[in-house]
């Protein structure tokens, strides 16, 4: 329900006259002019607290700067996860071999873990994704065209690696900038090109792609691909530490900004984040097109089969920052700012968060055995993906509720 | 047209108008202040202008922030078109979803490992509908030749009529020139385009620069086009709120067409019947630069085929011309290639992509702006305001909008004219495009460049190219003072 305030200008009757007896010497003609305010209030909500009570206002800067804590230390995990997988791909590389191979694979998945809750801190244009020079797509674009990279079943001269006299030399200053060169799909940088390259096509219906070492040692540009994989790597690294970087206390980068904006905008980006991240992306691009369309290009690791621990990183973002329970630090979250204006919302909220949080992690892996054409809908793998969804999603419109009782509103897909 | 002024007093006195019937108080006050007006008018000009035309047209502006109605979106960043209709449900937000990757992504050629997306070309403009209309905004002309930028594309016919009643495709290129293709099929050909500066001067005085382009062709692959070719260069234009225009009432459009400017206000306005592919008769034109498409689905199904090479259940054939052998020859990606699920999925995204509020609106120089812009007569065809009816959508249903079109054929003059018929269109028609969310074109896309083929580099000058029934509202633009053009801009920005 929306309440209008009206303002009411009106070209005076006397104006307007005036207008008039131009207008009939061949002027235009005269105008009305009426405007409408609106006033933000999109439904009817009962606080119990006003959301500008002073002890609120000094709760919303608390949770603000607990938040850029939390930001600080999901991403220097996240780096230092990524490290140890570098490290992994070096001693692979070093000496490619199944051990070594399967070795530098289980680094990546224990980074990726650690990835998955920083993407509660996309979508209001902060370091991650700022138009101007945000590293996401660098960092995580999907899906992605592997052929533009390496071979695939049914062109084995396929992708920048198998194209010298095209790339005579794999820098890092080149595959990034062959990112998103000409298309979406065509990514060249970021975990899923060092996923592609780790484990090769998902051409198993029941387990990940199953690429050979010999892509390392005996096969047609072997150096080439090893080149790639620890350039890709080393990349990835530097955008993961421009982020612990933009996030560091106590100097003058994005952090410093942040807190020192306003603090309605900056919870504004703070929930905003959340309430994108569990609608429009996870439960609409990465969960509901793959469910819908049975596409496994539209699952997330497709390479590794590694999409339903992607769905579980995502949903502990929210919860994370909700919370404030960083596992690393904790402090006010969210949740205590609605609980400081509702704590029935509160609670209710935080019971529908861990629950999906709970619903992601009962989904049978690998995601993409859900997606194909032959299971029914009734099958007990798409009604687990499906009632994640729907958890998802009933947990977003609580999120702009509960952004509405601490007086901010926000817009998510 | 009808004289704007008269049918709006006369609804007013009559109880009728929606939006002020809400507030009793101002409606006396407009409608006495209007009926003050019409009176002091006609008055007027009974006794002291006998032979002036074209009447005086007062249109009431209102101006609302939601100008989507219920659907609106209140934001200003680089994804101000991309979000959902704000009334939209769960389910039909999980369709928008949906639609929204499909839209976005790009299409592959076929056969290929990810059938959801193949069937690209054989020939085509771009691999995704989002590569034109970027962020769901709007496209823009290339910048040289070597500009891979895809936001405009050539229509092409010869003289004569299709089979409905449309343009008569080039006998060997078709429709539409196909710039790309996929491996082992020749592109049909390239283009250039040439600007040539054309300076004016403001009646203040200060100097202002037009571009007119001309198209040159490059590369043809089969030979020079037949010689009476028609061109018609389109850029993608944003598609915010494309389902609430679908929703206006078919009565409401034909009820202010004036064909033959019967009112003699130097404004005709003029429906185009065009072929609905899913009805098999001729419908009410909405759509398109011409107002040549009837509904959504049809515009989305078109381009999927026109521009992607992609076939459906509507346009099931591939669209290449007998003497492109290759083309014929390749491979398809299944038939339909995006199956009648999908498309429903990109057509419902493309009909609820929500409008973004209009800004500003208590600033006083977007409200002197909003004065102008009615004193300059752009409102006779720029209609501020309709209201939707029933919409299989339920959210588009009876929603009170303000899109700024009349969506009917205007005469442009010859200066914008393409000399292409499109269905009853002839080749200086053009429709009223919408305005509502240009003041954040610049925001999402980039760039200011405007009018059907992008030769406007900022709003100046899209109002400056204004001809024929447009000429008047020009001129009296030209004649404005230098603040009045700033805060008519400024008004134009805010929407």
């Amino acid at each position: 329900m929306r309440k209008r305030l009206g303002i009411f200008l009106i070209a005076s009757v006397l104006g307007g006259l005036l207008a008039l007896s131009l207008a009939c010497a061949g002027e235009p003609g005269t105008v009305e002019v009426e405007v409408t305010r609106e006033v933000e209030v999109t439904r009817v909500v009962e606080v119990q607290v006003a959301p500008d009570a002073p002890n609120v206002q000094e709760l919303k800067s608390d949770v603000v700067a607990h938040y850029a804590n939390g930001v600080h230390a999901l991403y220097t995990k996240s780096l230092n996860s990524a490290t140890a997988m570098d490290t992994a791909i070096d001693i692979f590389l070093a000496d490619p071999t199944p051990a070594t191979l399967e070795a530098a694979k289980r680094a990546w998945l224990v980074a990726r873990d650690d990835y998955g809750p920083t993407e509660a801190f996309r979508f209001y244009g902060g370091p991650i994704d700022n138009e101007e020079d945000g590293p996401e797509g660098l960092i995580n674009a999907w899906p992605m065209d592997e052929a533009y990279i390496d071979y695939v079943e049914g062109d084995s001269g396929a992708g920048i690696i198998n194209n010298p006299d095209e790339f005579p030399e794999i820098t890092p200053e080149l595959i990034e900038s062959l990112n998103e060169e000409g298309a979406e799909e065509n990514i060249s940088t970021g975990w899923h090109a060092i996923e592609f390259l780790l484990w090769g096509q998902d051409m198993n219906e029941v387990g990940p792609g199953s690429r050979p070492v010999s892509d390392y040692t005996s096969a047609d540009n072997a150096d080439r691909r090893g080149i790639y994989l620890a350039t890709a790597s080393d990349l990835l690294l530097v955008h993961l530490g421009d982020m612990v970087d933009a996030w560091a206390p106590g100097a003058n980068n994005y952090r410093a900004d942040f807190e020192s904006k306003d603090v309605e905008e900056a919870l504004n980006n703070i929930i905003t984040g959340i309430g994108e991240l569990s609608r429009g992306e996870l439960a609409g691009e990465r969960m509901t097109v793959a469910y819908e369309a049975r596409s496994q290009e539209d699952e997330h690791s497709c390479f590794s089969d590694n999409t339903v621990a992607d769905i579980i990183g995502n949903a502990r973002g929210i919860q994370m920052v909700y919370t404030g329970d960083y596992g690393i630090v904790t402090g006010p979250g969210v949740m205590d700012l609605v609980a400081a204006v509702n704590q029935d919302l509160a609670t209710r909220l935080d019971g529908e968060i861990g629950r999906s949080v709970a619903l992601a992690s009962e989904i049978p892996s690998p995601f993409d055995l859900h997606l194909r054409e032959t299971i029914p809908n009734s099958d007990a793998g798409r009604q687990s993906v499906l009632r994640t969804i729907e958890s998802l999603e009933g947990q977003t419109d609580s999120i702009v509720s509960a952004a509405e009782q601490v007086g901010i509103t926000i817009s998510v897909s | 047209m009808p004289v704007a002024g008269r049918a709006v007093l006369a609804m007013i006195l009559r109880g009728r108008r929606p939006n002020l019937l809400r507030r009793p108080g101002l409606m006396t006050l407009a409608a006495a202040s209007l009926l003050l007006l019409a009176v002091a008018l006609f008055a007027a000009c009974a006794d002291t202008a006998p032979t002036v035309t074209p009447e005086p047209t007062p249109i009431p502006l209102i101006l609302v922030a939601e100008s989507g109605g219920d659907t609106t979106a209140f934001t200003t960043t680089r994804n101000a078109f991309g979000l959902s209709a704000r009334n939209l449900d769960t389910l039909e937000r999980r369709t928008f979803a949906v639609g929204n990757s499909f839209f976005r992504q790009n299409w592959v050629t076929a056969p290929a490992s990810t059938e959801a997306r193949d069937g690209l070309g054989p020939t085509f403009n771009a691999l995704s509908c989002s590569s034109c209309h970027l962020l769901d905004g709007r496209g823009k002309p290339p910048d040289g030749p070597d500009d891979g930028e895809r936001g405009l594309l050539l229509r092409l016919s010869i003289p004569g009529a299709g089979p409905h009643g449309g343009p008569l495709p080039e006998p060997v290129y078709g429709g539409q020139l196909q710039d790309r293709a996929i491996v082992g099929v020749p592109i049909e050909g390239e283009f250039i385009i040439v600007y040539q500066e054309m300076p004016g001067v403001f009646a203040d005085g200060e100097p202002y620069s037009l571009r007119r382009p001309t198209y040159q062709f490059r590369e043809l692959a089969f030979g020079a086009m037949n010689p009476e070719t028609l061109l018609s260069p389109r850029v993608a234009p944003a598609i915010v709120g494309m389902g609430l225009l679908e929703a206006i009432p078919e009565a409401d459009i034909l009820s202010a067409a004036d064909p033959d400017d019967a009112d003699g206000d130097g404004i005709s306005g003029r429906v185009n019947m065009v072929w609905d592919e899913r009805k098999g008769a001729m419908s009410l034109g909405r759509f398109g630069w011409k107002s040549n498409v009837p509904t959504v689905e049809q515009q989305t199904a078109g381009a999927f085929l026109g521009d992607l090479g992609v076939t459906s259940e509507l346009f099931p054939e591939e669209n290449c011309t007998g003497p492109q052998e290759d083309c014929m020859d390749a491979p398809n990606g299944g038939s339909p290639e995006i199956g009648e699920k999908r498309l429903a999925d990109v057509v419902f995204y493309t009909q609820t992509l929500a409008v973004p509020a209009m800004r500003d609106i208590s600033d006083p120089q977007v409200q002197k702006g909003a004065q102008v812009f009615v004193q300059a007569g752009c409102a006779v065809c720029h209609t501020p305001q309709h209201t939707t009816g029933q919409h299989e959508i339920e959210a588009l249903s009876n929603q009170t909008i303000y899109p700024y079109t009349d969506l009917l054929l205007h005469d442009m003059g010859p200066e914008l004219a393409d000399g292409r018929p499109d269905f009853g269109a002839d080749g200086q028609e053009w429709r009223t495009p919408p305005l509502w969310g240009i003041g954040l074109v610049e925001t999402v896309n980039g760039h200011t460049m405007f009018l059907h083929d992008g030769r406007a580099r900022n709003l100046t000058e899209a109002i400056l190219w204004h001809g024929g029934e447009g000429a008047a509202a020009r001129d009296a633009f030209k004649a404005l003072t230098k603040e009045e053009r700033e805060a008519l801009i400024r008004f134009l920005n805010s929407l």
